[in-house]
């Protein structure tokens, strides 16, 4: 694959919350590309970390440690791997210097110390640089949140609501802004009309389109989606997905789609990672994922989706994810591998080879 | 069966200062022993609004109209206040949508499973933590015994739900009422709490009334299934009946509006929005939005239909000079899907 067609990567990224003492590993070391033009959908039960995913990369919060890349430029990096590195660094020499035997050694080792501190603190430099240039990412990356009636402030109107990126952006002349607002409002079924009313006159489909049009009238090069349609109704969730679906046509938006609803992600999404506490333990091409999928909590969150057919309901088989039952992590550390073309699990060496022969 | 319950032409509007909203206007139901009813539509239909009618805990500013909820023989719309009381939570109890809004937040859980049992004087408080405690485990929540001192931001929202559950369940109710009980919760927690209530209600011969808008859920648990629109029932059947044979265009379009597993073309969204119920359509309320309609519909509110034994529906398509209209072929096709996949899970197994 060429580098090109990837616009976001995510490389080995964590993002922990301090709790009291200790701290709550939201995200643990996850890593997946974003090809340009794909919707990526991200699956996982509440407290999985997939709404802090998307938060970590808009920069809402800011990443422990690992990156996040954006068109070939990084816009989030953590520091405390490289803090950790220097800190590493100091003890091995403490240790060795303890063992070297003559001052040739001892000045060679005090050199390697210097230049692994110097490096790593030229890495959080530049991570805390990257990390800093917030405004050009906010509007390459636009957000949709859950729940339309809690992300559209009240007192302002739809105009002024889809205005307010352009403006804060710095175009000042009122005749684009209002052409431009009108304009997107027609892209998301809305009408002209609609500019000078308030979020509280509209029904719940037509105010996660407002957040649709706020998010799109930016250009972005990609939208991340956090669960845009779970708060609707059955038959508005049909017009917002149509809707989606359209503009990601019509605009060649990339899309990071987080739900759990597992149907709206299949019909959605192209490519699919399941995370589970904090780590994403399968990466497939949705059909692939659907029709083969291989981790035990995959498999468990498939047998879980209701569909719409009684005999089918009535008599389904549910698989029950008993990770201390299933795995065995005490000799080998599981990490995420491919098993075959681009379907990663996250998986031990014996897991590993047990998957490759269901799979050939 | 044994009737446990009827609900005859009832309707209910609410006063606003300008206007009334007839919420719900006159629809016919039972409940017999033992089954599972639900009740499917979009928010606004008048589902929840039924189901508050059934408990008669409607808000201050709700009429009425016309109609009667007869329960052990009784209309339970004209009982008074204190003998609504004596049957709420006892004879008939409910679970409501968002279990952490329905558990006092500062009230350890075991004290609020056993306030109903105490206050109604049926069991002294040793005796009614003892029984608590074996709901509790019921339900399945691991370890009862510590948990019961738990405050219920310490639970889960899957284990949320079991302890409303078992609050609903403290009394030995006749009939649960479950209004969106699974939600709010995620897909794996939503299978557990479905089970659950399958096993109670096996085990403690409850009728459920289970209101919804997941059709997925709806498959699952339900004996038989009313959908609702703007405050009528369209059709009313057996879930083969409303899933098989669904004949009002309103349940087609809910059914092809959800994406299964196997979707790939555009989904059928529903055109526009629910009629604006401070003066509902004269005629078939889904008109407006109906592909199908014909020009009756718009005139002359259709009556139900009789189907089958089981199965009804207010549509004029079913009058015998309407045109013939076969179902959408999204739902045909999911059909004869799902009967290919059942087969060869057969087969397998």
């Amino acid at each position: 694959m060429e580098r090109d067609d990837i616009l976001l990567r995510v490389s080995h990224l964590c993002k922990y919350f301090k709790v009291g003492k200790d701290e709550f590993r939201a995200l643990d070391d996850v890593s997946f590309d974003v090809k340009r033009g794909e919707v990526f959908g991200l699956v996982g039960e509440s407290g999985c970390g997939k709404t802090t995913m998307g938060r970590t990369i808009i920069k809402l919060y800011d990443a422990t440690s690992g990156e996040v890349w954006l068109d070939g430029v990084r816009i989030s990096a953590g520091a405390r791997g490289y803090r950790e590195a220097i800190k590493a660094a100091r003890k091995n020499y403490r240790e060795e210097l303890a063992r070297a035997g003559n001052d040739t050694e001892r000045r060679r080792l005090k050199y390697e110390l210097e230049r692994t501190i110097t490096e790593n603190r030229n890495a959080i430099r530049s991570a805390h640089r990257d990390n800093r240039q917030k405004s050009d990412i906010s509007s390459r990356i636009q957000m949709i949140f859950q729940d339309p009636t809690a992300s559209l402030d009240p007192r302002m109107t739809v105009r002024e609501i889809i205005a307010e990126g352009l403006k804060i952006k710095g175009e000042r002349d009122r005749k684009t802004i209002d052409e431009k607002v009108y304009k997107t409002l027609e892209t998301v079924g809305l009408l002209e009309g609609h500019a000078g009313r308030y979020p509280h006159e509209f029904s719940g489909g037509q105010r996660q389109r407002i957040g649709i049009a706020r998010a799109i009238i930016m250009e972005p090069q990609m939208i991340i989606a956090d669960e845009p349609v779970s708060a609707l109704d059955v038959s508005v969730q049909a017009q917002v997905i149509n809707l989606l679906d359209g503009l990601r046509k019509s605009l060649g938006l990339t899309v990071l789609f987080i739900a759990h609803d597992l149907s709206v992600v299949k019909y959605f999404s192209d490519r699919i990672g399941v995370m589970y506490l904090g780590k994403l333990v399968e990466l497939a091409e949705s059909d692939e994922l659907f029709s083969n999928p291989l981790h035990p909590y995959t498999r468990s969150l498939l047998s879980a989706i209701p569909l719409p057919d009684p005999i089918y309901e009535k008599n389904r088989k549910r698989i029950i994810y008993e990770p201390e039952k299933v795995h065995d992590y005490s000799k080998e550390k599981p990490s995420f591998r491919e098993i075959s073309d681009g379907h990663y699990v996250m998986c031990s060496d014996t897991e590993y080879e047990a998957y490759r022969r269901t799979v050939t | 069966m044994e009737k446990i319950l009827s609900v005859k032409d009832l309707a209910v509007s609410f006063k606003t200062p300008s206007d009334k909203v007839q919420a719900v206007r006159g629809i016919d139901f039972t409940l017999s022993r033992g089954e599972t009813l639900a009740i499917v539509g979009e928010s606004g239909s008048g589902k929840s609004v039924t189901s508050k009618a059934i408990l008669g805990i409607l808000s201050g500013n709700a009429v009425v109209e016309k109609g009667e909820i007869l329960y052990g023989g009784k209309d339970i719309l004209k009982l008074s206040e204190k003998e609504m009381c004596r049957l709420r939570g006892d004879r008939i109890a409910m679970i409501f949508q968002d279990p952490m809004s329905s558990l006092n937040p500062i009230v350890k859980v075991g004290k609020q499973i056993t306030e109903a049992m105490v206050l109604k004087g049926k069991l002294s408080k040793s005796a009614a933590k003892e029984r608590a405690i074996k709901l509790m485990e019921e339900v399945g929540i691991p370890d009862a015994r510590t948990r019961y001192e738990r405050y219920p931001f310490e639970f889960s929202g899957g284990m949320r739900q079991r302890i409303v559950i078992a609050i609903a369940l403290a009394a030995e109710p006749e009939i649960l009422i479950c209004d969106e009980p699974t939600t709010a919760l995620d897909v794996t927690i939503q299978a557990q709490i479905l089970e659950l209530l399958e096993k109670l209600k096996r085990e403690h011969r409850l009728s459920m009334i289970f209101i919804t808008h997941d059709l997925g859920v709806v498959a699952n648990i339900a004996d038989r299934i009313a959908v609702m629109y703007a405050g009528k029932i369209v059709e009313l059947g057996t879930a083969e009946d409303i899933f098989y044979r669904a004949a009002h265009p309103y349940t087609w379009a809910l059914l092809s509006s959800v994406p299964d597993l196997e979707t790939t073309e555009t989904l059928e969204a529903i055109p526009g929005v629910p009629p604006d119920m401070t003066s509902p359509p004269i005629g078939d309320a889904f008109a407006e939005r109906n592909k199908y309609a014909l020009e009756i519909d718009f005139e002359v509110m259709p009556p139900m239909f009789r189907i089958s034994q089981t199965h009804s529906a207010a549509t004029w398509l079913l009058h015998p000079d309407a045109p013939k209209v076969r179902e959408p072929r999204i739902i045909r096709e999911r059909r004869q899907r799902m009967e290919k996949m059942r087969g060869d899970e057969h087969g397998e197994g």
